[in-house]
């Protein structure tokens, strides 16, 4: 038999460097994974195509039928507010609570609990890097519904800015609000109903199912003081909107906050929760 | 000890499990009203393992081994009691202590399912910032002694099980841990597969001065690795010494199994006959009767040969897992 030959402890980079060189390992590994599943990949962009293709239609056909326009928005403005949703819902796309779920449940946290490094950095990076073959998707599908909807677009490069720094910041905080929830598990064994309100709550306050300017006063406001409007509504109208420079960097002050919100109350709820892990199963 | 790699003071583990009866009526009351049950899964065992030790730790289905070894590695918080490795609480998890340990486990899977194994290896060098020359020449030396060379490049699930176990065991070893659990490392392996992680692991143990706590059902992993080890049943500690120690402080008998000149006669006036195969009679004598009963076969029979000899090792735990020593 070979033998090992050094024998003392391996010397560790420095915390930065390392942590910088992780997320890049991370991200290199998602998006080899990515390409694996070239099939499943395609039928997700089917199904990610089709939602915001349908609420594009009805607006479309209701602008028409209303004039050409609803609430000021128009039929190219829908478009334009659609196209960008896709790209906004495919780049927010994070480890769900029923990932959380499995992974409490099935002790499959264990080996995650193993490493020197806090699970949520591979989330993070995990699904930061399974974002760089949906972009490469998303450009020829925008390119196709740009296409047979003619959007309206009118881009500052002071918004095109805030839109590339928010869409990472509306990530960022679903990363951590979702994992809270997910956390919940530790409690509760099942957390779906929970996420079930959540996602709920989410479709109606993001901007995910109707423009939030279509909304009544009222919602709009309660909106505006919840994390979800941060994550949908803000970058796409910080890219398709009229939105001053202080409405833009104040969009982004929001979402700073809510970030600095979500890691709070996920540091609160993981200090807690992890000591409620039992490993079963694994 | 203070130096101990491994110290385990009065350590207690209780998990709160809910129950119910079965049936729709149950079922509904629980809706309601949950009825919970405490287990002490771990109760208040203490013992110390030495830099560089290699310790069985045995113990039937839920006698608390596996619990014990997740609590040593950080996986459990302690209900009770302390534990120290390496001079660290293992429930903190801090980056140095989980940087100096591996908990590998039979039944689990570290790696990336659905890619080769290599990349799950760069995948560690990074979470555990190991220099890549270092790593390379560390994960090339471990590839070679498992000798998993062809398999490192084929997805990780698409690998039969003792294969991945290879696998994975090179996986949990890339940052060099000083203490080393595992927990049923050879568990539905082959019995070449079972030796050579064997082997692995004592090479190992012998070239890093690693600490190595190993669970395992199979004897043969037992008695091939450890000098020492701790019996563990509902929790406590039953034994904790020598192996070969274990069969004087649990099996208070000894077996005589004696060749007749004449063929294999009754013998069953000086024991109680536990085997009889051809010419070979075996007997089994209490400790104490031992001498006396050896003096008087010698004396009143036509004897060829006679060993007198500890119970086998499997006979012996058996009798402390049946919680029933003798």
């Amino acid at each position: 038999m070979s033998s090992v030959s050094a024998v003392a402890p391996l010397r560790q980079e420095s915390r930065l460097r390392s942590l910088a060189d992780f997320y890049w390992t991370t991200i290199r590994l998602a998006v080899v994974e990515q390409f694996q599943y070239r099939a499943a990949t395609y039928m997700y962009i089917l199904g990610m195509v089709a939602e915001p293709v349908i609420y594009l239609v009805v607006w479309s056909t209701i602008a028409d039928q209303s004039g050409g326009s609803v609430n000021g928005l128009t039929a190219g403005q829908f478009a334009a507010y659609y196209i960008v949703w896709t790209l906004v819902r495919t780049m927010n796309i994070v480890f769900t609570p029923y990932g959380w779920e499995w992974r409490i449940r099935e002790g499959q946290l264990s080996g995650q609990l193993l490493r020197p490094l806090h699970p949520i950095h591979y989330d993070i990076a995990f699904f930061a890097g399974g974002k760089i073959p949906w972009l490469l998707y998303y450009l020829p599908i925008a390119g196709v519904l740009a296409i047979i909807f003619d959007p309206t677009f009118d881009v500052r490069p002071a918004e095109l800015a805030v839109f590339a720094v928010a869409i990472w910041g509306a990530y960022l905080i679903r990363t951590f609000n979702q994992t809270a929830v997910g956390l919940v598990t530790f409690w509760t064994t099942r957390v779906g109903a929970l996420f079930s309100l959540y996602s709920v709550l989410e479709l109606l306050l993001s901007g995910r199912l109707v423009p939030l300017s279509l909304m009544p006063g009222w919602v709009q406001s309660i909106a505006w003081v919840l994390p979800f409007r941060w994550t949908f509504y803000f970058p796409i109208e910080a890219l398709v909107g009229n939105l001053s420079d202080a409405q833009l960097l104040a969009g982004l002050g929001m979402q700073v906050l809510w970030m600095l919100i979500g890691i709070g109350v996920f540091s609160l709820v993981w200090r807690h929760a992890i000591r409620r892990y039992t490993a079963v199963g694994n | 000890m203070s130096d101990a790699a491994v110290r385990v003071d009065r350590l207690v583990k209780v998990f709160e499990v809910p129950e119910r009866d079965e049936g729709l009526r149950a079922a509904a009351r629980s809706l309601v009203r949950r009825r919970t049950r405490e287990v002490r899964a771990v109760d208040g065992i203490s013992f110390e393992i030495a830099p560089g030790e290699i310790v069985g730790f045995l113990g039937p289905n839920g006698a608390g081994k596996t619990t014990t070894l997740k609590m040593l590695s950080g996986l459990l918080h302690v209900s009770d009691g302390d534990a120290r490795v390496l001079g660290h609480v293992p429930s903190k998890r801090e980056r140095e202590f989980l940087s100096r340990i591996s908990l590998v486990m039979g039944n689990r899977n570290q790696l990336q399912w659905d890619l080769p194994a290599l990349d799950s290896f760069e995948l560690n060098r990074s979470i555990y910032r190991i220099p890549r020359d270092p790593f390379l020449e560390t994960r090339d030396e471990l590839v070679e002694l498992l000798e998993v060379g062809d398999l490192v490049r084929k997805p990780v699930r698409q690998l039969s099980l003792g294969e991945r176990m290879k696998v994975e065991i090179v996986g949990s070893l890339l940052h060099r841990p000083q203490v080393l659990f595992l927990d049923e490392p050879t568990i539905g392996l082959d019995v070449t597969m079972q030796k050579r992680i064997r082997e692995f692991v004592a090479e190992y143990r012998r070239r890093h001065a690693a600490t190595v706590m190993l669970t395992s059902h199979y004897m043969a992993d037992v008695e091939a690795l450890c000098e020492r080890v701790i019996v563990i049943h509902h929790g406590h500690i039953l034994f904790d010494g020598v192996l070969s120690g274990l069969a004087d402080t649990v099996a208070a008998w000894k077996t005589i199994a004696v060749v007749l000149e004449n063929g294999a006669g009754d013998l069953s006036g000086y024991g109680e006959v536990i085997h009889s195969d051809g010419d070979v009679v075996t007997l089994r004598v209490a400790k104490s009767e031992t001498a006396r009963v050896t003096a008087r076969i010698l004396a009143e029979q036509d004897v060829l040969d006679l060993n007198v000899e500890d119970p086998p090792i499997e006979d012996v735990i058996e009798l402390v897992f049946a919680g029933e020593p003798s």
